[in-house]
């Protein structure tokens, strides 16, 4: 027989029992464990390191454990931009203007060596690392690099933004 | 059937041609590039080679001439390919366009107009394919400067 009152007063009505009613904690650590755990990522997918991508994606890997597995496909609703695959001089304005379409806040993770550094490509046509155009908060080296890693890539960047200062009113804003 | 189809081949048009010669199962023609015209006419109406699969260009410097064209052409019917190749120089390196017998002509010669510099005569849109717009020069070329780059996006500082 399941006792009719909870044992745990969360939400015992009535009389104030004191517990739970309050905490106290810094903005900037509150907003960041907030915003640490709702990672909305942009997909911006465009070569081999899809396959992976589609990997740590899924049920073995499941992002949704750090509540980074539901991607949104306008980055206007987008918080971190995954920049997967090479990027190449001609496709670089594209990458920039949906980067500037995000709101802030904002994070960028460049997957796999060709979003780090070009990767093995230097010749006429490929962008030798998405950092000469975007700011970028995380590198996952790789070719292409293993789900555990870009896992670690995103517990990483969690902590970066547990540990960042989050002002509510920005210059932008 | 397929090597008694490039007997064929290598016996009739072998005698239009500079050089031919079989091989990896390829017939090969070097071939004026005057000539190409007819070459592919005739290839494409009595030996059935329907499909149009490249062209694209070697370069050879500093040999002259420069430019070695090379087209590949495929039958359907007879399951065999052909590769017709012709120098051009530097100072001419314009072949004639093959859109008039092959539609898919038109965008494999805007790569390698991209890519090499060749004009096609007769293909009224040579805009880049791969490239874009303001790049200059020809990316595989030998002179093209291999760390050569050209962004459309000014870097950050």
């Amino acid at each position: 027989m399941i006792p009719r009152e909870a044992t745990i007063p969360i939400h015992a009505a009535g009389a104030k029992s004191g517990a739970f009613e309050y905490i106290t904690t810094k903005k900037d650590e509150l907003i960041g464990w907030a915003r640490k755990f709702s990672l909305f990522p942009y997909p911006f997918v465009t070569a081999c390191c899809a396959m992976e991508f589609m990997a740590v994606s899924s049920t073995p890997y499941d992002t949704d454990r750090f509540g980074a597995a539901l991607p949104r496909f306008s980055p206007r609703q987008a918080d971190l931009m995954m920049v997967v695959g090479t990027i190449s001089h001609k496709q670089a304005p594209v990458l920039q203007r949906v980067y500037n379409q995000m709101c802030e806040p904002k994070w960028v993770m460049a997957f796999g060596a060709c979003a780090t550094s070009g990767g093995f490509y230097q010749n006429y046509a490929v962008l030798a690392g998405i950092d000469r155009i975007i700011p970028v908060d995380i590198y996952v080296p790789g070719c292409p690099p293993r789900p555990e890693m870009v896992i670690d890539g995103i517990m990483r960047l969690q902590d970066l933004i547990a540990r960042s200062r989050h002002p509510i009113v920005t210059k932008d804003f | 059937m397929a090597a008694d189809a490039i007997d064929v081949l290598k016996d009739v048009l072998g005698p239009q041609a500079t050089a031919s010669s079989v091989v990896h199962g390829v017939a090969v023609f070097e071939i004026a590039p005057t000539t190409l015209t007819g070459f592919v006419e005739r290839l494409k109406r009595d030996f059935g080679f329907d499909i149009f699969l490249d062209v694209t260009a070697v370069d050879w410097l500093p040999a002259t001439p420069r430019f070695e064209i090379v087209w590949h052409f495929y039958s359907t019917a007879h399951k065999i390919r052909v590769r017709l190749k012709a120098r051009v120089p530097e100072n001419a390196s314009v072949v004639d366009s093959l859109v008039g017998l092959y539609g898919s002509a038109r965008f494999m010669e805007r790569e390698c107009h991209d890519m090499y510099g060749i004009g096609f005569r007769g293909n009224a849109d040579l805009r880049p394919i791969l490239l874009y717009e303001g790049f200059e020069g020809h990316p595989l070329r030998k002179d093209y400067d291999k760390a050569r780059e050209q962004p459309l996006v000014p870097y950050r500082t």
